[in-house]
């Protein structure tokens, strides 16, 4: 067994995901729940494909499945910020809907051969003994994830922007007292998210998982976008650690299935949601009064607070009316 | 009276506009519109055989939708309900695997019918239990639970409950037929008086007895609740109970009266679309059963599209969402403008 | 920078929070606004800081009218307010609460921003961990970081409402040097409290607000008797005749050593005897601690410290349900939202919290305990309606009738608030009939002159402690009144 092929796949496989759950935690992070994220992604991969196929611009696929995406988002957030509408029931509904709208209006294009990303190792750095096929002998949508991961990570923590973004969701009404102007903030985040999820969406149906039918094969990656998201505590770096790992599960389980054929793959892609249930226990244990008591334990305890030390964006989900 | 005729225009409105948005999707596919909901029509009303099937989906989408009946009515969002068809279904299986060797067939079915509540039921407390001991939402709750009820099914049937050769997706070996539950001219009957019965006794749980109260005054307000000595943890815990019991009950029926076996994709998104269903009937009972049938109708008329217009049968999907989308918008817009007129 | 406020109103409907109030602040020094409850500061204030639309009136920045509507404006024109709670983020660290807002470059600038905070914090004498996360401070020092930065944006009037709740001494003495450091440095500070020490040991300048208007004016030296005058004017009537029953001697509530803490409020060592039939009024100005010792007694709520002992049983700790098995109530002062349901109608209330032993709702036999209900108490309702559809009074009728007939103790938040006098008269003789029983009654209230017509004994409380517990014959409103605002005279 290849070790190196195997951390190389890991890689390649969370490129998708790194889109979609950094851009979901961009909405979160606001304060924004976008539910529909699993519908979202099969629409915006149609529609990449159909764009792709039309067309033959790459670009403009993914520019259209980030609209798409973005369009989508729109909807939960201006129906919630601006309609009073509960982003949970609207996210709900948009995500079974756009799986049916994806399916419905890419039947004809099923079994298609279309264009796909094109195959680039960066020369030079691809040939560096271990790390090189690793990181650097995938393709550009690989590279892009990379870029957002320490993007997300620079603008949350460094800019001032990043600041506001992190204000907005923890405080409204605070945020709001600073002369922020929330709810744009929200809408525009929420939009960016929805971008980013697009662009996921596409970069299934374009390269990761060529083509489009149905099944696709991008099912569920939206679900386990949100388990990601808040298994990974709402921060960027954490939340990509948290795709790297489940795309590690995910790579696993088809080796487990060369060893054990009877048993499907599905079986260890559940591991995500009681990871992600576990990490909610523990953030509202935390809370309580008991949660000082383990500080005083031994080192190990301490660091494991340490690390999945996390606050929600405490607003998360509420709109906020700026009645004051 | 203003609130009959408000909602008149309100459901008028809501239909007006999924019929517009609809036929451009159809458009957009070059696909007649009106052949179409022809179409769709015929494939569900158009022949006894057809009525059966819409029937089939019919007792599921009750069933589950009288759950969250209960749910909603404290503001609880039972997403869950997936999973809990689904370990319904596997409490079901296990029953009728089980006790068949033993029993008369009429035994094991009662049983199995026991046993699926039950089933459905534990799995809902699981969430509540996360939600009351844990503070863990119950949406991610629920989610999680759905996931893992995935799994295990898949687990069941690739590992022990495997068919006898080559495991593979069309699920256990199929029952005797004499664990089938019986039917009429194909129509479930009893499927459909258990789902009559449980929106009876659904209806009159949340209008009649004092749960009921209980329930919508914990949803709104807790904190006065506990001032009159009503338990918000107990109601909710209570209440995924009856939701969690009626979606494992409705496990039960795909497993004996639709399936006759376990299958990956058993509770088939019904536990989703009754989200739907008890959404647009603004979570009240009575138009519960309509919306069912309507929703079954759309289900049951989309499965010949493909092979006669050559699009896909999710249009069916499409259908029932947006007209959800729309109601909630048109709700929201009414109360604007109804303000502004103020 | 010289503020003067001139004829500022502030209507909602009929009812004048703010009533051709007028009057200057000068730079370089602190000034003083008193009143109390209801007086119309918080809503002065709001208006000052531009949270709230005034209705009427000017207001004149160095002898120029301006015009503002929201908090952003107002701070760019140098007017910024400290709140009792601070306005801040929880979640993020202190330095990056500073940083938030101020006109920092887009790639934040950790050092510079680091070396301003810290010049800050050394000018006034704070100590502050900027990395620390913002949820480990407590409330003095996060109201510290609230000053620094509300500096660091420029501010030259700085509003201060009621800023020494809930912080230790020493954070107090820390803040007030703070103060007299930024008034000599051309800064003009407003001071908002009800508590007569700090505003004696502070201002230079006090105004005096009461029902909405200015009632007074003065400089320092401060005297302590003409500004409870101003405060309280002479509103209180002579005590008329007693309506309350006598009470039984023997105490057969003990409270002892109660300690307990909610937001920003804290009791602290509180002791009481209540004897059976007694109607015992708490006064003390917000977040003094009366409504939170409420909660404490009716165990909504438990205590870090200390005991409840009812006729010998002890109940501090226990939960809500025991304290409701022995028959001690709590009342709610928002009718609406905390004590009743809104969208239930009222025969459906009196079928949720009477009708508790069938599974099956019965409304033919709830109909006519409804109907005895609503003509005894003189609802004006019908048993479809809902509860939020009745007016205030009528709500409060609801909510008492929701009472079971026996209790041991009721705890009320401030029953008669927002009452004509019509239902304050029969909330009250409603009251009467539990007394009659044996029922120990506490009330919170803003009225000195309710609990002196209607209480056996009245009991102040300060900073989360009892500075007065006196029976109603040995008292005087002016004592109370004194002890509201902090004083107590030392026999």
């Amino acid at each position: 067994m290849d070790v190196i092929l195997l951390l190389a796949n890991v890689v390649s496989n969370a490129a998708p995901l790194i889109f979609a759950t950094l851009g979901e935690t961009f909405t979160e992070r606001a304060g924004v729940i976008n539910l529909s994220l699993d519908g979202t992604i099969l629409l915006s991969a149609m529609v990449g494909f159909v764009v792709a196929y039309s067309s033959h611009n790459l670009i403009l696929a993914f520019a259209c499945a980030g609209i798409v995406g973005a369009l989508i988002a729109g909807i939960v957030a201006a129906s919630s910020l601006f309609l009073g509408l509960s982003q949970v029931a609207v996210g709900f509904v948009l995500t079974l809907t756009c799986r049916d709208l994806a399916y419905f209006l890419g039947d004809a294009y099923t079994r298609l051969n279309g264009p796909q990303v094109n195959h680039l190792s960066i020369p030079g750095l691809a040939n560096i003994p271990g790390i090189g096929p690793i990181f650097f002998d995938h393709n550009v949508l690989v590279y892009a994830s990379y870029f957002l991961i320490g993007l997300s990570c620079l603008y949350f923590y460094r800019t001032k922007y990043g600041l506001v973004l992190r204000a907005c969701g923890e405080n409204p009404k605070a945020a709001y007292a600073r002369g922020i102007k929330v709810k744009i903030v929200q809408l525009g985040y929420t939009l960016l998210g929805g971008f980013l999820v697009g662009l996921a969406g596409a970069s299934f149906s374009l390269c990761f998982k060529p083509g489009w039918g149905r099944p696709q094969g991008a099912e569920g990656i939206g679900w386990i976008a949100l388990a990601i998201v808040i298994f990974g505590g709402w921060d960027p770096f954490k939340v990509a650690l948290g795709a790297y790992f489940f795309s590690l599960l995910q790579i696993l389980s088809i080796l487990f299935q060369n060893w054990c054929p009877s048993v499907p793959a599905q079986v260890f892609q559940v591991a995500p949601f009681p990871l992600m249930i576990f990490m909610l226990v523990i953030l509202h244990f935390s809370r309580q009064k008991a949660y000082h008591l383990w500080q005083q334990g031994p080192v190990w305890v301490r660091f494991l607070i340490k690390f999945l030390h996390t606050t929600p964006p405490a607003a998360l989900g509420s709109s906020y009316k700026e009645d004051g | 009276m203003p609130n009959l005729s408000s909602t008149l225009i309100r459901w008028i409105l809501t239909l007006g506009l999924v019929f517009v948005f609809t036929s451009i999707l159809l458009l957009l596919t070059h696909t007649p519109p009106l052949t179409t909901y022809w179409l769709l029509i015929k494939g569900s009303l158009g022949s006894l055989n057809k009525l059966a099937r819409v029937f089939q989906v019919w007792v599921p989408l009750i069933l589950c939708s009288c759950g969250l009946l209960f749910t909603f009515r404290m503001n609880l969002w039972n997403i869950g309900i997936e999973g809990q068809v689904m370990l319904g279904a596997i409490g079901a299986t296990a029953t009728l695997k089980w006790l068949a060797p033993f029993c008369p067939a009429w035994t094991c079915l009662i049983s199995a019918l026991f046993f699926s509540f039950i089933a459905g039921a534990l799995w809902a407390l699981g969430a509540g239990f996360l939600k009351t001991k844990a503070g863990v939402n119950e949406i991610f709750a629920g989610l999680g639970l759905n996931f893992v009820a995935q799994g295990l099914i898949l687990w069941l049937i690739f590992g022990p409950w495997k068919r006898p050769g080559i495991a593979s997706m069309s699920g256990t070996k199929p029952f005797d037929f004499s664990l089938w539950l019986p039917t009429l001219h194909n129509f479930p009957v009893w499927g459909i008086i258990l789902a009559i019965i449980c929106l009876g006794i659904t209806a009159i749980i949340i209008t009649w007895t004092r749960l009921g109260l209980e329930l919508k005054a914990v949803g709104l307000n807790p904190f006065a609740a506990k001032l009159y000595g009503l338990s918000p943890n107990l109601n909710t815990l209570l209440a995924m109970t009856l939701a969690g019991g009626l979606a494992g009950i409705s496990g039960f029926f795909q497993v004996s009266g639709v399936y006759h076996r376990l299958i990956p994709a058993i509770s088939s998104n019904y536990g989703y679309l009754s989200l739907l269903v008890v959404m647009l009937a603004n979570y009240k009972w009575w138009p519960v059963p309509f919306i069912c049938f309507f929703f079954a109708c759309l289900n049951v008329g989309s499965i010949q599209l493909p092979l006669i217009l050559k699009i896909d049968s999710s249009l069916s999907g499409v259908i029932q969402g947006v007209c959800v989308l729309v109601f909630l918008l048109a709700q929201k817009v009414n109360l604007k403008t109804k303000k502004q007129i103020n | 920078m010289k503020i003067r406020l001139e004829n500022i109103c502030k209507y909602y409907g009929q009812v004048k929070a703010n009533h051709n109030v007028s009057f200057t602040i000068y730079p370089n020094s602190i000034h003083g606004i008193l009143g109390e409850n209801g007086a119309g500061k918080s809503t002065l204030m709001k208006i000052l800081a531009g949270f709230i639309p005034k209705t009427k009136g000017k207001i004149f920045i160095d002898d120029q009218e301006v015009e503002y509507n929201t908090p952003a404006q107002a701070s760019q024109l140098g007017i910024g307010m400290l709140y009792q709670d601070p306005q801040d983020f929880a979640g993020l660290t202190v330095l990056e609460n500073f940083m938030l807002g101020l006109d920092v470059p887009w790639r934040l600038n950790f050092k510079l921003s680091l070396q301003q905070f810290l010049s800050y914090c050394s000018k006034l004498g704070f100590y502050l961990l900027p990395n620390s996360y913002l949820s480990e401070l407590s409330i003095g020092e996060r109201q510290q970081l609230e000053l620094i930065r509300l500096l660091a944006l420029g501010v030259k009037v700085l509003i201060l409402d009621e800023p020494t709740t809930g912080i230790s001494g020493e954070q107090k003495r820390i803040l007030f040097q703070a103060l007299k450091q930024l008034a000599k440095e051309e800064k003009s500070i407003l001071l908002v409290s009800h508590k007569l020490e700090d505003v004696e040991s502070l201002c230079d300048r006090v105004t005096v607000l009461s029902n909405g208007q200015v009632t007074g004016e003065m400089s320092a030296p401060l005297d302590t008797e003409q500004l409870l005058a101003m405060m309280f004017g002479q509103k209180v009537k002579p005590r008329s005749e007693q309506r309350t029953f006598p009470a039984a001697t023997t105490p057969t509530i003990e409270i002892k050593n109660l300690t307990a803490c909610q937001n920003r409020v804290c009791l602290r060592n509180c002791n009481l005897s209540i004897r059976p039939g007694e109607i015992i009024g708490l006064a003390g100005l917000e977040n003094s601690g009366q409504e939170l010792f409420l909660k404490v007694i009716a165990g909504l709520i438990s205590p870090e410290k200390g005991n409840i002992q009812i006729h010998g049983r002890e109940f501090a700790g226990q939960g809500q349900k025991i304290f409701l098995q022995n028959h001690i109530y709590f009342v709610p002062t928002d009718r609406l939202e905390r004590g009743l349901f809104a969208d239930l109608t009222i025969l459906e209330h009196y079928m949720l919290v009477f009708e508790n032993d069938h599974f099956f709702l019965r409304p033919q036999k709830a109909y006519p305990l409804c109907w005895q209900k609503i003509k005894t108490l003189k609802i004006k309702g019908y048993p479809q309606s809902l509860a939020k559809s009745l007016s205030g009074g009528n709500q409060q009728r609801l909510l008492l009738s929701l009472l079971p007939d026996k209790a041991t103790l009721l705890a009320l938040e401030q029953p008669t608030r927002g009452l004509d006098i019509e239902s304050s008269l029969w909330v009250w003789e409603y009251l009467q009939k539990f007394c009659k029983q044996g029922t120990a009654i506490l009330f919170s209230s803003g009225e000195v002159e309710e609990i002196f017509q209607m209480a056996h004994r009245v009991i102040v409380f300060y900073d989360g402690q009892i500075l007065l517990n006196k029976e109603i014959s040995q008292t005087t409103p002016k004592e109370v009144n004194k002890a509201i605002a902090g004083k107590v005279n030392h026999a």
